[in-house]
């Protein structure tokens, strides 16, 4: 059991809290997909996943790329975030539901 | 196992059952606060890795901007949580199935277990001799500059758009219009007329009892 955990914090294990978190999200995206401010929290988890993996390739090959992208990355994210919710707004005030079901007027 | 690893062991295990809270909680807020408690523990976890600075961005950033935004957008919306949980146990099966099929194959991918026999090497900074703040702020204002200037440019375009989204024009309402304001000259306000003097009609009176 210690063997398959690892002898020291490695490239390994950042790698794989990076794929489970991946996972959670992208099944959050499937089991969820009426409610979009849970489908924008996925989304949020989904860019977590993926800063996870920056960060350890980063320390694992000593380069500062890696971090920094990872502040880029935060940015858009958060930026994402702020357009992503005044979209919900926008959409709760004109149409009172947040159902991804109820939102089909482009489908004629 | 060192200190390291079991401190990464107890937040990786935080992060993951949080993760699945978020995904799984039937209450928008609980959900959004799982989240936070999410975002904290992988902090946690760079902070372990050697990424001091991105993990306290992480915690600034994240918990104390953007999941203050979301909690702040979850209490406004009177949402009916009932109509958004259908579908939930009937898409459970496929979700849990396409997640476990591509967990397997990225730990398949990536070799998991080959990666985790090599502990990291020397920590990029440390080998700098400088701080991780310090290491990280050399690249970015050097050979990152003008991505950073960009990234603040994305950021007020965002600031600008979520404004211009979320504003509302209400009708009947009384506002004041600053442009209007500012345009306002003095002729617009104050009229002067000529006219000849008159004198008072009191003092008229008051002449004639004299007199």
């Amino acid at each position: 059991m210690m063997e398959l955990l690892g002898n020291g914090l490695s490239l390994g294990h950042y790698l794989a809290l990076g794929a489970v978190l991946f996972c959670i999200s992208v099944a959050g995206i499937f089991i969820n997909r009426k409610n979009v401010i849970v489908l924008l929290m996925c989304i949020e988890l989904l860019l977590l996943a993926v800063n996870i993996n920056f960060v350890a390739f980063s320390r694992e090959l000593g380069d500062a790329a890696g971090q920094v992208f990872v502040f880029f990355i935060l940015t858009v994210a958060a930026a994402e975030a702020a357009i992503g919710l005044a979209i919900l707004v926008t959409l709760f005030r004109n149409r009172h539901t947040i159902n991804v079901a109820d939102i089909d007027t482009l489908k004629g | 196992m060192d200190f390291a690893l079991l401190a990464f062991f107890v937040f990786a295990t935080a992060a993951v059952l949080s993760a699945g809270a978020v995904i799984s909680v039937r209450n928008p807020v609980h959900a959004a606060l799982f989240l936070v408690l999410t975002f904290f523990s992988v902090a946690c976890g760079w902070i372990l890795a050697g990424a001091e600075f991105l993990g306290i961005a992480l915690v600034l950033v994240y918990v104390g901007a953007v999941m203050v935004l979301f909690l702040f957008v979850v209490m406004m919306l009177d949402i009916d949580v009932a109509p958004l949980r259908e579908g939930f146990v009937r898409y459970l099966p496929i979700g849990l199935l396409v997640a476990f099929a591509m967990l397997a194959e990225i730990l398949l991918l990536i070799g998991v277990q080959a990666r985790m026999a090599v502990p990291f090497g020397i920590d990029g900074a440390e080998a700098a001799g400088v701080p991780n703040t310090q290491w990280l702020a050399r690249t970015m204002f050097t050979e990152f500059l003008l991505p950073f200037e960009v990234a603040a440019v994305i950021l007020t375009v965002a600031v600008i758009a979520a404004v211009m989204l979320t504003l509302r024009r209400r009708v009947g309402v009384k506002h004041q219009n600053p442009l209007e304001q500012g345009r306002a000259r003095a002729a617009d306000r104050v009229r002067m007329v000529r006219m000849q003097a008159e004198r008072p009609a009191a003092a008229d009176r008051q002449d004639g009892e004299e007199g």
